[in-house]
């Protein structure tokens, strides 16, 4: 399954390229790790919060996000050791049902800042399954770019709670750093949204 | 958990109004018995979004996307749930984001429990060590004030804070009921 896997599924940096075109005005929050350096490659933006640390936070900085903004479409994008750090979000946000919140895992199955050791996702467990049994209005798995275009259309023109796993392939491309400084990202990031830095 | 109540002199009952003034849109909390009045009082305010934690760390990422979109909230919490909350403060402390916590005391005083010692007595100090800064308040009079100032160096100073509300304050838990 793993061999197969290399060979079928897209390349992260693709699959997340597909998913930000034309993305208007849309806040996006990224996990630590990977996620972090694909989002950053798409193209630097204002309205981009990145995550360095504090694993498993991505989902729960994008519920706070859309609840706070709940005109605005918010896109979570981080990957499946990530996102199983702070699986629990899934049943939080659940609850809250924001219908501007999207997370999308990036699932190569394995943890790759670490090392490329297998994640339980990489051992079978379906996290879109998760986000299904906690009854998001969207949870889908992805397996192919071509696919993303739907995705991101479904994205910008519905009103709904969105879970979606894309499987990507282990490649690990060349690391693309955005800014560390978290003051940084937050202050420009709220700028961005009107609001001053204190 | 009841409280008694020639102790509380409805401190529960400031909690959240102190909030309130303070322009809290958004209460986070892992529900606990000292914080009952206060977790009601923002689930029944329809100006507040009070968000429901399965454990205390989402609270810090909510809170700080919730920053991050313009508004002020605050994270209602046990002492056992600071051991949870860790790892993820280096999101307020590298982004210097505001936090505003009030934390109620386990393994403190008149503790029935002792598997809520270890924790309890590492609160404060693991706090300390993480860069929040901390109030304790033992008595009704303090909680007000203390909440007040904490929210002031929270949201105008981008500071980690905490208020620690002790067993004394909050009385002994009868065991028998």
């Amino acid at each position: 399954m793993e061999q197969l896997n290399k060979k079928i599924f897209p390349n992260r940096r693709s699959v997340v390229g597909k998913l930000l075109k034309e993305r208007q005005d849309m806040l996006v929050v990224t996990g630590l790790g990977s996620s972090t350096y694909d989002v950053y490659a798409a193209g630097d933006h204002n309205n981009n919060f990145y995550l360095w640390g504090a694993m498993g936070s991505a989902a729960t900085v994008g519920l706070g996000l859309s609840n706070s903004q709940p005109t605005r479409k918010v896109l979570v994008i981080t990957g499946d050791g990530e996102m199983l750090m702070g699986i629990g979000a899934l049943a939080t946000i659940a609850v809250q049902r924001p219908t501007n919140l999207t997370i999308v895992v990036l699932d190569n199955g394995h943890y790759g800042e670490t090392g490329m050791q297998q994640s339980h996702a990489g051992k079978g467990i379906q996290l879109d399954r998760i986000a299904h049994a906690c009854e998001f209005d969207y949870s889908v798995q992805l397996t192919t770019l071509e696919e993303i275009e739907s995705l991101r259309q479904h994205i910008h023109s519905n009103e709904s709670l969105n879970f979606a796993v894309i499987k990507i392939s282990t490649e690990n491309p060349p690391r693309t750093m955005p800014s560390r400084d978290g003051v940084h990202i937050k202050n420009r990031f709220r700028i961005s949204l009107g609001f001053p830095p204190n | 958990m009841h409280t008694d109540d020639r102790n509380t002199n409805n401190w529960q009952g400031l909690v959240f109004p102190t909030l309130k003034a303070c322009n809290i849109k958004h209460i986070a909390y892992v529900p606990d018995a000292g914080h009952t009045v206060a977790i009601n009082a923002a689930i029944e305010d329809i100006k507040t979004t009070s968000v429901m934690l399965t454990t205390e760390e989402e609270g810090l990422g909510y809170l700080a996307g919730a920053w991050l979109g313009g508004e002020r909230g605050a994270l209602l919490l046990q002492s056992s749930g600071i051991g949870n909350c860790i790892n993820t403060l280096a999101l307020q402390s590298c982004g210097r984001f505001p936090l505003l916590m009030i934390i109620t005391m386990r393994g403190d005083w008149a503790e029935f429990n002792p598997w809520q010692n270890p924790m309890g007595q590492a609160t404060e100090a693991i706090l300390k060590h993480m860069g929040v800064i901390t109030w304790r308040a033992d008595k009704a009079e303090d909680v007000e004030k203390l909440i007040r100032g904490a929210a002031t160096m929270a949201f105008d100073g981008d500071s980690a804070c905490a208020v620690i509300l002790g067993q004394q304050l909050i009385g002994e838990k009868e065991w028998n009921n």
